[in-house]
């Protein structure tokens, strides 16, 4: 069925047919609406799950944790602050190796305080053991929720997934969304079954102190989760797809196949960069996107096969690690051997059009320096 | 000055109005009503910080013509705290709400009262958060509505003032924007007191609680916080089922305790080579 929504009632549809059965949330902008319809699915009684009015971001994901540590399926959301408030917990809920799903409205972090988009937020915890996928649209959003559980829940992986949508961009904005039906999402996603949890007939204890002796080898084990949680992605992409007829993968390639210069970005950005690819494509030149679905786990290999024939490729960050750079480009760099120029935007909401994304292609076609860090948009003294 | 302008225009910064308050706000009442306690309590305008968090209230420092840092959601008092304490002699108010001070930083409220540290906590509750648009907030009454509690919450209310005196706020008073003349005094009595200071403001949100609770208007508001309000001493000799829906208002505490920078002060004066520390302030004084 068809209908009108953002990307926050998306979200919140595809909760609701992932019956999650703890629901711990605190408003923050731009997710704030996300908290609502699911308080109105709760109270109206077509979601059965505890819907907990928590104080702030660090309990609710501290009431996650102790949820989905007692074995039922968990969902939360937050934005910006609340993600960096949230921080401490993200590394005890992979730790624990519960498969908490959590909706992240992406946007800037203070200071100067800013309510609207980039994407600092979760690419700060890039290091924490989430799984992170970047929604392009309200449907991915929706699809993407769905595949989340699947996907953090398969018992080689078992660690939590954010979705992430862009503030502003696709939280307050409205498309058509194609809303599955119950029982093909069921079909899809039966009952969370945990491998094991807190259970007073069976004792067990969650992230107990370890010594130097056994530390280590739970982070490898992490680790190697992550790694193995790229397969998963690709068979739960499959399975996906026979069910509802949408494919997704950990990276979209965009009319790259003969491409010279190749965008890579991630997130709402895409939409944009595909008109003016479709634009430029019309007057003869070469160029297409790379659009990274899954930052965490990274699909090095996915994005080499798909950039390795392009003479230049450009990456796009609506991030910075200050002192180096786009975090996307320098992992980029970091893994493959490309000639790759990269570049900020569209930090704290500062807008972006074709003509920048035009900008950046000419930019990438006749670089001047490599290693610059350049700047798109910027208002620069006079 | 334009005729019949406010006199406390002249702490405002000009070029940030108009604010971003809803009409019928509290929030004018409660900076105007400030202004008036300051003046009273003969403070130095030039001498204040204002501090602030998050939400509608934490906007007021912006539109102040003082230093001011506008910081993270629930942690003013920290700020706050460290401003103090690296010159106690600044006259350090912190402007708040209930989402503020009794959600996501009622831990640092309660630290800050068991100090009885010099900060005027200025705690403007609305009952509701209203820069989210309306969700449940740890104050909301019990059975009010909100975009989180469509059916009404069931959980019960924090009494502010009453937790501050509980932990150790050496001044607390709770008026409404009903009372402005009270309220006023209680700034002043909160500016002079040397520690802890809490006055909780009950205020209306016409755009959001007031709209969920068939309160449609300001007046509406105003005339329900004037006609609920029941002061101290009165309530003391009623029993909990006569208070049901009732705001008590009044003074909670007024009991002058020992302060945590002079007490600190002296203690450095006591035992540390350097003596007790010159203010900061007067470093940039001597340039």
């Amino acid at each position: 069925m068809i209908k009108v929504m953002s990307a926050n009632g998306a979200i919140s549809e595809a909760v609701k047919m992932c019956k999650p059965k703890v629901i711990p949330v605190f408003p923050i902008t731009p997710q704030t609406t996300i908290s609502e319809y699911l308080a109105k699915f709760v109270a109206d009684g077509v979601l059965d799950a505890e819907y907990i009015r928590v104080e702030s971001e660090h309990s609710a994901i501290s009431a996650a944790v102790g949820a989905s540590g007692a074995g039922v399926r968990t969902f939360t959301a937050t934005s910006s602050q609340g993600l960096a408030l949230m921080h401490e917990i993200l590394f005890v809920a992979a730790g624990m190796r519960t498969p908490i799903v959590l909706g992240n409205a992406n946007r800037a972090l203070s200071a100067p305080l800013s309510i609207w988009n980039d994407q600092q937020d979760s690419i700060s915890e890039r290091d924490t053991g989430w799984m992170q996928f970047f929604a392009e649209n309200a449907q991915e959003a929706l699809d993407f929720v769905i595949q989340a559980y699947k996907i953090s829940e398969d018992h080689q992986v078992l660690l939590p997934s954010m979705v992430c949508v862009d503030g502003y961009i696709l939280t307050h904005t409205v498309e058509p969304v194609d809303i599955p039906r119950q029982e093909d999402v069921d079909e899809f996603l039966p009952p969370y079954e945990p491998i094991s949890y807190l259970d007073p007939k069976n004792p067990m204890s969650l992230g107990t102190f370890t010594d130097p002796d056994y530390y280590m080898e739970a982070r490898y084990d992490m680790q190697t989760a992550m790694d193995g949680a790229k397969d998963v992605i690709r068979r739960v992409n499959k399975e996906f797809e026979e069910v509802f007829g949408r494919k997704h993968g950990l990276v979209e390639s965009y009319k790259t196949e003969d491409a010279e210069i190749i965008l890579v970005a991630m997130g709402s950005i895409c939409g944009t960069i595909k008109t003016v690819v479709d634009y430029l494509r019309e007057k003869g030149e070469k160029v297409g996107l790379l659009r990274v679905i899954s930052f965490r786990p990274f699909p090095q290999e996915d994005i080499y096969q798909a950039v390795k024939g392009a003479r230049r490729i450009a990456v796009l960050d609506k991030n910075i690690s200050l002192g180096i750079g786009g975090v996307l480009f320098n992992e980029i760099k970091a893994k493959m051997d490309v000639n790759a120029s990269g570049f900020i935007l569209g930090l704290g909401g500062r807008e972006i059009s074709p003509d920048h994304i035009i900008e950046i292609i000419e930019k990438t076609r006749n670089p001047t320096e490599t290693n610059k860090i350049n700047w798109i948009g910027l208002k620069e003294e006079e | 000055m334009v005729k019949d302008e406010s006199p406390f225009m002249k702490y405002l910064r000009r070029d940030r109005l108009p604010t971003i308050f809803c009409a019928g706000c509290g929030n004018g009442i409660v900076m105007n009503t400030f202004f008036k306690g300051m003046e009273m309590a003969e403070v130095d305008f030039d001498n204040l910080i204002m501090v602030s968090g998050i939400g509608c209230s934490s906007r007021i420092p912006g539109y102040v013509a003082c230093d001011s840092l506008h910081t993270t959601h629930g942690r003013p008092i920290s700020f706050a705290t460290g401003i103090k304490l690296a010159n106690p002699e600044h006259d350090v108010v912190v402007f708040s709400g209930d989402g503020d001070t009794a959600a996501i930083g009622g831990n640092h409220l309660i630290h800050g009262a068991r100090r009885n540290i010099d900060i005027t906590v200025v705690c403007i509750n609305n009952n509701i958060y209203g820069m989210t648009g309306g969700q449940i907030s740890p104050t909301s009454p019990k059975g009010s509505y909100g975009s989180t509690a469509p059916y009404g919450s069931l959980e019960n209310p924090f009494n502010l003032s009453g937790l501050v005196t509980a932990a150790g706020g050496s001044y607390v008073a709770r008026w409404t924007t009903a009372h402005p003349v009270q309220l006023s005094k209680a700034i002043k009595s909160g500016l002079e007191n040397k520690g802890f200071s809490f006055i909780e403001v009950i205020s209306q949100c016409p755009t959001y609680y007031g709209r969920k609770n068939k309160l449609r208007t300001p007046i509406d508001m105003l005339n329900w916080l004037e006609e609920s309000s029941i002061n101290k001493k009165r309530a003391d000799k009623m029993d909990e089922e006569e208070l049901i829906e009732k705001i008590v208002v009044g003074e909670f505490q007024n009991k002058p305790q020992p302060e945590f920078t002079d007490k600190l002060c002296k203690l450095l004066e006591e035992q540390c080579v350097t003596g007790k520390p010159t203010s900061i302030r007067s470093a940039y004084l001597e340039d």
